[in-house]
């Protein structure tokens, strides 16, 4: 191999770094609206999946309309902030406000049956990054009426199995309120007692992921006890 | 001056290329490189063989690049630009995937940046495309990619058998109706630990056929 000047190694380098700088972020702008669409239909139909409606890219956007009725943004006390947009609250850095200052979005959807659903968005921990979800609840605002969850880099067949129909379809008709009290919902490694209103089974492998979910469900919903309390019929 | 004869683009050499990471000279079981991805992406095929494709696409690049610089690249900081090229590389491929196939990029999430680590495509590099032209390169990049992936689909297809009674997703022991027999899916399967252990077992095959392979004491 041919020595260069220490020169030649600086100027190659900076060519190098410069080039490769400009290839990356002219992709990177190029990909952006794209990928954002990408990321808000995926949203779309999360919140969909939540009130158990399947959708697809195609029409996701257009059943979303048809089915999510309102949109707002409460506090912890449980009244309504107006100015600010549900869909485009970011759980993650709401969290890092005050209690007192948080937005918690509620998306208000009208199942086929004519049931008023509320659903409530989750952000927590699972055991490599975020995990998320959604929580629709039936009129009573304590019988869960689906979920759906995901996860930014679960481990594949082990933490990544709570985004599976098999793990969220057991949160179907769970409580969250037994006599009034909060209780949410437990993620039982070994699996839960049948009939418990207040367990699912956690995943084997995915022990982490499932206590951070546990976690999710309850330090998210909690935030919207008052909210919950007041507005119950 | 002497006029150098044109390799063939499909001599038996560059042939060779192509198919002996496949078998004597695997890039996972024979060079024991890019053991981890093997045992982190293998839990299902799908994610799998979508690793295997960006890998190839990935190393095949890359080998190009560096094959074509070879005689520009100073040798002292030769791994640095080695890294830059396949963190280029890697980078594009996950904004392709989040931008055309989001669904898959989802299910590789981290895997797919992780490629930058796996030493397969170090190894090739620094091996290969650093001493080569660009077509032999590119041919180097495609066998071993290909060498990789195969072993990723053969540790992958038995672990979701195995471990989860699918294949490709599709439920096979549940069609074959074995749950009824009080057959269970082996847990065990879907952990880390039993990805080595099925390397292990191919490795054992491979060299029990092929004893050539077998160091001498």
């Amino acid at each position: 191999m041919k020595d260069f000047s220490n020169r030649y190694i600086m100027i190659f380098s900076v060519v190098m770094v410069v080039s490769v700088a400009i290839l990356l972020s002219l992709t990177a702008l190029l990909l952006q609206p794209r990928q954002e669409k990408n990321v808000e239909v995926e949203k779309k139909m999360q919140i969909l999946s939540s009130i158990n409606v399947e959708s697809d890219k195609s029409d996701a956007v257009r059943l979303y309309d048809k089915y999510i009725r309102e949109s707002f943004v409460i506090n912890t006390e449980g009244n309504r902030t107006e100015g600010v947009d549900a869909f485009t609250v970011t759980l993650r850095s709401e969290q890092k406000k005050p209690l007192g200052d948080q937005s918690l979005p509620v998306f208000i959807a009208v199942a086929d049956n004519g049931d008023t659903l509320h659903i409530l968005p989750l952000e927590g921990k699972g055991l490599w990054g975020p995990i998320w979800g959604y929580v629709s609840l039936k009129e009573d605002l304590s019988t869960i009426a689906g979920v759906t969850f995901d996860h930014k880099g679960e481990t594949p067949g082990l933490g990544a199995e709570i985004n599976t129909t098999a793990f969220e379809s057991q949160f179907h008709d769970k409580s969250l309120f037994e006599n009034g009290r909060f209780v949410s919902v437990k993620v039982v490694k070994g699996g839960a007692r049948p009939g418990n209103p207040h367990e699912v089974d956690g995943i084997s492998g995915g022990t982490i992921t499932s206590n951070g979910l546990e976690a999710m469900v309850h330090d998210g919903l909690v935030k919207y006890e008052k909210y919950l309390s007041q507005n119950r019929k | 001056m002497e006029k150098v004869e044109k390799e063939p683009l499909w001599s038996a050499k560059n042939k060779k290329l192509l198919t002996n990471p496949l078998g004597q000279d695997n890039p996972i079981t024979v060079q024991v490189l890019g053991i981890c991805s093997a045992l982190a992406v293998t839990v299902k095929m799908q994610p799998a063989i979508v690793m295997a494709i960006s890998v190839m696409v990935v190393l095949a690049v890359s080998n190009v690049v560096i094959a074509a610089l070879r005689k520009m690249i100073p040798g002292r900081i030769r791994i640095i630009v080695q890294l830059v090229v396949i963190a280029t590389m890697v980078i594009l491929v996950d904004q392709f995937l989040k931008a055309f196939a989001f669904d898959v990029s989802k299910q590789l999430s981290v895997f797919v940046g992780l490629i930058i680590t796996n030493c397969i495509i170090m190894g090739r590099l620094e091996a290969f495309a650093m001493a080569n032209k660009p077509w032999p390169a590119f041919l180097d990049g495609l066998g071993n990619a290909w060498g990789y992936g195969l072993i990723l689909v053969i540790v992958s297809f038995f672990r979701e058998f195995l471990g989860s009674g699918t294949i490709m997703g599709f439920p096979v022991m549940e069609k074959l109706g074995v749950y009824n027999f009080g057959y269970e899916d082996n847990g065990m399967m879907i952990l880390p630990p039993m990805a080595l252990i099925t390397v292990g077992l191919i490795i054992w095959v491979q060299r029990s056929r092929n004893k050539s392979l077998v160091e001498t004491k």
